[in-house]
């Protein structure tokens, strides 16, 4: 299929919109009807036709507009993407990456011309057309993890192995939930997660950094994460909290529906060949609670997961004062019927909603 | 999630191989060189990489972890460097008498579990004999890249020093070569007194000289991080002893000259590994029952891990005793 | 002087030990006012120590209380300085042509020990290889995750940043790249609700 690009913005007049289809292929969280943390890694090696996890890196009707969002904030703030000196190769190694996939993925979107060392690299939606020596940083207009993730959706945090432990010592960060890459930079695994509640009680970090030290050389994997977010902004960095902040204050129960918005982070690991570094794509999708109770299964679901949410996590994703007004909209769309298993949104099987 | 759930593969993705040269280095040590049967690249690889090498010996599954030892930077080949080992399982034997070129053979996907640290202001390689093969590698990268390093190399004479003249050629200055038959040996203590701050030593070699290299590093004060070493384990043979496997409802034979990874693939258990020598981890298993005393031979487990009880590494470790079963 | 014991907190926030000899041809140790205490708990554990060290020593507050001491270790060598800056081009000379095997020890106040291990891990030397031992004030480095300003010498949470003015909250989240914790606006999302300022660990 073609992708129309939207034209819109994830700031100011906060135009951002989801097309029934995007709705539909929303990756929904929630596989069952309440949550909590899991090591919950699968292999990443597609999915069904038109879903997100099809390609190795989705395009959706987002992308140009998102990256006219990145270009923004880095203008505002080069700190938001960084790479300490010895992970310039990782860097050439996420270019290869990315511009293989989605020259094979999206041959009437990207092109890639390879001789030798000399790359062309075509990029029909935003209109680029470089040519470039592979592993000569002197011909590219910014670093090599820079110049690709300024075209590809998503946060991409680049993490080298050693010393038994994952280090960020690279990234782009200007989707984020809440953290810093400027600050985090630099530290291992178990210390950027450092403020999550409870999972570190649990063991989840020390079986998830097994698990990711192991993702191996053409086997990637991915898993999803969640938050909630008031408008549709995607820039939600601890930088400009005391900018942003206030809208959380700015729901109502008139506005809810518009304006709260369900945060699902896309995430893959794939073990980078040359570097043996790991990229972390962040990918961040959201979705307004109006579009998202248009299918009735998730309507039903995402009420009982709020309701059930322990209070600790609800205070760290940053919903615990807004739950009361989200659960009196959410309770709207459930009826109590019980709901299929699985994230897909069954619309053909599961029954309309009964009141 | 499970948007399209998928069971995990054991071992790393897989490569179809034919052999194209099978190069006589020395008496001991023969090099076997691969490429795709396409002429495909190859997939990029960092150095310090292995790749697992699958041979079929006479119906029976052999599957061998070896260094890379070719350029990382040049996709069109995969190289090995085999020594004969007479008195080992006949991984070896096998790859010197059976593999021609022209072969097709399967290899695993590159998998690192000896990386160059990259932040490394210098890197000291200290081979001892077939230990050499990783650093070939770890040096063309390095060169690539512009960073400092040189390579220490001992050997127990010059017929048996594996590419120590296309080493000293290519690189005069970095490299010295120390013959055991000559009475020389690495100067190891001032060699590590003399590095500047921000040096990574790298070894690979046998036992005795990895334990060597840290023992000293350690009274030298180095810090640990800085001091890197891979050791294959090969599998060792032992008693048989019959294991439980709960979860296949099955029980097997492990058989003198078979590991326990073994013994459970020959009976179609599908068990995740990696390495096969110890080193990466992926194939622990608990152990839901036991009497008698486990073997332990792996670098993974914790040293508690081990007196407890509760987990066992197939690859490389065993088991004397009437009662084991485990959760696989 | 008792030394301060730490709440149990979360994995970045860096954790302190006792000073301890360590085999090594050569030994740098920087410590700023009451760190001078564990420097000399240090040599009383090994006579032969002081012969191989060099002590970078900041007096701060302690003013005379601890130099003569030091300095009757009789160190290799002897620096007294009146500033961690001040003291920064010596630290980084003396880094550049040490090698390995150095041992470094760090004592004194978290924003002392946060900036000198800093240094020594852009020099080559693994955190994990550097000790410290925590002395003195409990005073913390902040970084204003909004401006970038850092402000030394924090003491109550919150704070008013010193290069912004926003007002602040003490985290523990700590990077020990800036060698600082993070400190974020309190009042974002109910501008000029600030509640007094708490001595930190009272």
């Amino acid at each position: 299929m073609t992708i129309q690009f939207n034209d819109e913005t994830f700031r100011g007049d906060y135009s951002f919109r989801n097309s029934p289809w995007a709705i539909k292929r929303f990756p929904f969280p929630f596989h069952e009807d309440s949550y909590m943390y899991s090591v919950n890694m699968e292999q990443h090696r597609g999915g069904p036709a038109g879903s997100v996890y099809e390609k190795r890196f989705d395009v959706d009707e987002h992308y140009v507009s998102e990256m006219r969002d990145r270009a923004l904030v880095l203008a505002e703030d080069p700190l938001r993407c960084q790479s300490l000196p010895h992970m310039t190769l990782a860097g050439w190694d996420l270019l290869e990456l990315i511009m293989v996939s989605k020259s094979e993925d999206y041959p009437d979107l990207f092109e890639l011309h390879r001789d030798g060392d000399r790359w062309r690299w075509v990029n029909r939606p935003m209109g680029i057309d470089d040519t470039f020596t592979f592993m000569d940083e002197t011909t590219l207009p910014y670093g090599p993890m820079e110049y690709i993730t300024r075209q590809t959706q998503g946060d991409f945090a680049v993490l080298d192995q050693r010393d038994d432990n994952l280090w960020m010592d690279a990234g782009m960060v200007t989707t984020q939930a809440d953290w810093s890459l400027d600050f985090d930079i630099g530290m291992n695994f178990f210390e950027w997660h450092a403020p999550v509640p409870l999972a570190h009680e649990m063991g989840i970090f020390k079986r998830a950094l097994k698990f990711l030290m192991n993702v191996q050389q053409g086997a990637p994997a991915r898993r999803l994460n969640w938050t909630m977010t008031v408008n549709p902004l995607l820039d939600t960095s601890p930088e400009n909290y005391h900018k942003w902040g206030i809208q959380k204050t700015e729901l109502t129960p008139e506005n809810i529906g518009a304006k709260q918005h369900l945060r699902v982070e896309l995430q893959t690991f794939y073990r980078l060949p040359r570097s043996n570094a790991l990229v972390f794509p962040i990918r961040c999708y959201l979705i307004a609670f109006q579009d998202l109770v248009t299918v009735p299964k998730w309507g039903r679901r995402l009420h009982r997961v709020v309701r059930d949410l322990p209070e600790e996590l609800a205070t760290y994703k940053g919903f615990i004062a807004n739950r009361p007004m989200m659960l009196d909209y959410l309770s709207q769309y459930d009826d109590g019927l019980p709901t299929s298993p699985g994230v897909w949104p069954d619309l053909d099987t599961e029954p309309p909603l009964q009141k | 999630m499970s948007a399209a759930p998928q069971k995990t593969k054991a071992g790393a993705e897989k490569i179809e191989v034919i052999v194209s040269a099978v190069v006589p280095v020395n008496e001991l040590v023969t090099r076997f060189e691969f490429q795709r049967p396409d002429g495909a690249p190859f997939p990029p690889f960092s150095a310090g990489a292995h790749t697992v090498v699958e041979m079929n010996d006479a119906g029976r599954t052999r599957l061998n972890p070896y260094s890379l030892m070719s350029d990382p930077a040049d996709p069109g080949t995969y190289a090995i460097s085999v020594r004969r080992d007479d008195q080992g399982r006949g991984g070896s034997l096998f790859l010197h008498r059976n593999v021609k070129p022209g072969d097709r053979m399967t290899l695993s996907y590159p998998v690192n579990l000896f990386p160059v640290d990259l932040r490394g202001r210098k890197h000291v390689f200290l081979a001892g004999g077939i230990g050499i093969t990783p650093f070939l590698a770890m040096i063309a990268q390095l060169e690539k890249l512009g960073a400092r390093w040189e390579l220490h190399y001992a050997c127990r004479n010059e017929a048996l020093a594996s590419y120590a003249d296309v080493l000293t050629a290519r690189h005069p200055g970095k490299v010295r070569i120390y013959y055991d038959d000559r009475k020389q040996a690495i100067p190891l203590g001032d060699l590590l007194d003399g590095q500047p701050l921000g040096t990574h030593v790298y070894v690979c070699g046998p036992k005795g000289m990895i334990e060597w290299v840290h023992r000293t590093a350690t009274d030298h004060g180095w810090p640990e991080d800085n001091v890197h070493s891979e050791e294959f384990l090969a599998p060792q043979p032992g008693k048989p002893f019959e294991v439980r496997l709960c979860k296949s409802d099955m029980t097997i034979r492990v058989g003198e000259n078979e590991s326990l990874l073994e013994a459970m693939e020959r009976c179609g258990v599908d068990a995740p590994f990696l390495c096969r020598g110890g080193a990466c981890g992926q194939c622990e298993t608990d152990v839901v029952e036991h009497e008698g005393e486990f073997i332990h031979r792996d670098h993974w487990l914790e040293d508690d891990q081990q007196a407890s009880g509760t987990k066992i590494m197939p690859c490389v470790s065993r088991f004397v005793g009437p009662t084991l079963v485990l959760d696989r | 002087m008792s030394k301060f014991q730490f709440p149990k907190s979360i994995a970045s926030r860096p954790v302190y030990g006792t000073l301890a000899p360590r085999p090594g041809k050569a030994h740098l140790m920087i410590a700023d006012a009451e760190g001078a205490e564990a420097l000399l708990d240090l040599a009383a554990q090994d006579v032969g120590l002081m012969a191989k060290a060099h002590i970078l020593y900041i007096p701060r507050t302690t003013g005379q209380a601890y130099t003569d001491r030091l300095r009757a270790l009789e160190p290799a060598q002897f620096y007294v300085g009146p500033s961690f800056d001040a003291a920064l081009p010596r630290l980084r000379r003396v880094l550049s042509d040490a090698h390995m095997g150095l041992q470094v020890y760090l004592a004194g106040t978290e924003g002392l020990m946060g900036r000198a291990a800093a240094e020594v891990a852009a020099a080559g030397i693994p955190l994990g290889a550097v000790q410290t031992e925590h002395r003195g004030s409990v005073a913390r480095r902040m970084q204003c995750v909004h401006c970038k300003g850092i402000t030394e010498d924090v003491t109550t949470d919150p704070f008013t940043c010193s290069h912004c003015g926003l007002n602040l909250f003490v985290r523990d989240h700590y990077s020990r790249r800036l060698a600082a914790f993070q400190a974020v606006c309190i009042d974002a999302e109910d501008p000029g609700n600030v509640p007094e300022p708490v001595e930190l660990y009272k």
